[in-house]
């Protein structure tokens, strides 16, 4: 995916060193291979690769991971800016 | 006791059709993917195909054309290709009948059950995001399917983009099953399971090829056609209005030329952006849209040269821009790169733009008619 680079310096990903086990859960799931463990402590190789899944954090035994996931669609945006989160179509089943 | 009539004993007794399947049950319909049914100490298990029929492939066409696109969905429960025994593995995927066909293609040879969840026929990743394929469903139907009467070991291979929704951790403490992440693609699954279960680095990795990127277009084009009716009637007003108040000869004659500014626009953004991302220059989808947005909107009115004077052309251009950069915009979603920071950033920053824009068509394409 090195071809496909979206905005920098905007992923909400934090990675507390101090609780990671070094398990490398996260760099399995990740699906941009954000996270490499190295000396059995995870490490953010890629921030900017980040697309705030939240793969990584609903999968950390430890709960080192911070993200707040969401999805990167204009479409589900603008529809819970006019009729809120809960009534937005990305909650219901309408668009993908 | 008299003859039955002639015509009654040629339609009844030559020919009968086939007895029914042992597996047909009264109200249900037996699936055509299905070929045959596998006991199990529990029950009999559906034994799907591995190829797609004609009406599958007529199927996948019409969902890509957003024809009946979310009610396309299986049963969800416990299928099986090949015939497994109680040591094969098991595969869980969602119940959308896309992602379910393009699995059961890349199976054959194989022995392994499937364990469908009911993920109210929506893909792996988005109902993961939804939490729709959660732990909790998983759970659910393991439990349901009595998977541990069927199956002697205790894993579960789910796909690795059902982990945005899944925690391995809780579906072991909710049904002693141990998740093995499986790959992102479903034609990785084979080398997967040769490799013993281990996934090489790029199959972890999503794509986005050309192909991939193709094949939503239809999708984006489907869900414009309602806003696009309204775009139309706006265009023919607009278009009237002139030194003669309104003109029904100049809406039609210059409406039809805003209307192909706009649908310009709408291909713009929702086809060749989208077809060749990667090649537009700028991160933005938003400043995609706008550069692809300016090269048609020149193109349009360098065809409509003749019939234009320069407000006009002006016009034009911001209404192919305006369209084409909010039509790019919306293409985020269907992406596997965008996040919602990201996203939310980019539109604080392109929508007033994008509203300037659209506003600047209006006024300069109906100031257009009294600079005559």
């Amino acid at each position: 995916m090195k071809d496909f680079r979206y905005l920098s310096g905007v992923s909400t990903l934090k990675l507390d060193d101090a609780s990671c086990v070094g398990c490398g859960m996260c760099e399995i799931v990740c699906p941009h291979r954000v996270m490499t463990v190295e000396n059995h402590k995870a490490k953010v190789v890629d921030h900017d690769g980040c697309m705030e899944c939240g793969a990584c954090a609903t999968n950390c035994p430890s709960n080192a991971i911070a993200v707040t996931p969401g999805v990167g669609c204009a479409a589900a945006i603008i529809s819970t800016w006019l009729k809120g989160k809960e009534a937005s179509s990305c909650s219901g089943v309408k668009c993908c | 006791m008299q003859p039955k009539p002639a015509e009654e004993i040629a339609c009844c007794e030559p020919s009968y059709g086939p007895q029914s399947s042992p597996y047909e049950r009264s109200g249900y319909r037996l699936c055509l993917f299905v070929e045959d049914f596998v006991q199990t100490p529990v029950r009999p298990v559906p034994k799907v195909k591995t190829d797609l029929s004609s009406i599958d492939i007529f199927g996948t066409i019409k969902t890509r054309l957003n024809i009946s696109r979310m009610n396309y969905k299986v049963a969800p429960g416990l299928y099986c290709v090949g015939n497994p025994n109680p040591k094969s593995p098991v595969l869980v995927t969602a119940n959308y009948k896309l992602t379910f066909d393009v699995l059961r293609k890349q199976l054959s040879g194989l022995d392994v059950w499937i364990l469908v969840l009911d993920t109210q026929g929506i893909n792996v990743w988005c109902s993961a995001g939804k939490r729709i394929f959660s732990t909790e469903e998983v759970v659910r139907s393991v439990r349901h399917s009595c998977l541990d009467q069927v199956v002697a070991h205790r894993k579960l291979i789910l796909p690795q983009l059902s982990a945005t929704g899944v925690s391995a951790q809780q579906v072991k403490k909710g049904c002693g099953f141990e998740v093995v992440w499986g790959p992102v693609r479903a034609n990785d699954i084979k080398p997967f399971l040769d490799n013993g279960m281990k996934a090489e680095p790029e199959m972890r990795q999503v794509t986005f090829s050309f192909r991939e990127r193709v094949v939503l277009i239809p999708v984006e084009l489907t869900q414009i056609l309602k806003p696009l009716l309204w775009l139309i009637v706006i265009a023919f007003l607009l278009s009237g209005i002139g030194w003669d108040v309104f003109s029904i000869k100049a809406a039609w004659l210059r409406g039809l030329m805003l209307i192909a500014a706009a649908v310009t626009g709408i291909i713009s953004g929702a086809v060749l952006a989208p077809a060749f991302l990667p090649w537009i220059p700028t991160r933005t989808f938003a400043l995609k849209g706008g550069i692809t947005g300016l090269i048609t909107g020149a193109g349009i009115v360098w065809l409509l040269w003749e019939k234009l004077d320069g407000w006009g052309a002006l016009g034009l251009i911001f209404c192919t821009l305006a369209i084409s950069s909010y039509m790019a915009m919306n293409f985020t979603g269907s992406t596997p790169f965008t996040s919602m920071s990201g996203v939310e950033k980019e539109m604080r920053k392109a929508i007033p733009l994008q509203m300037i824009a659209g506003l600047m068509a209006v006024v300069v394409w109906v100031g257009s008619a009294f600079a005559r």
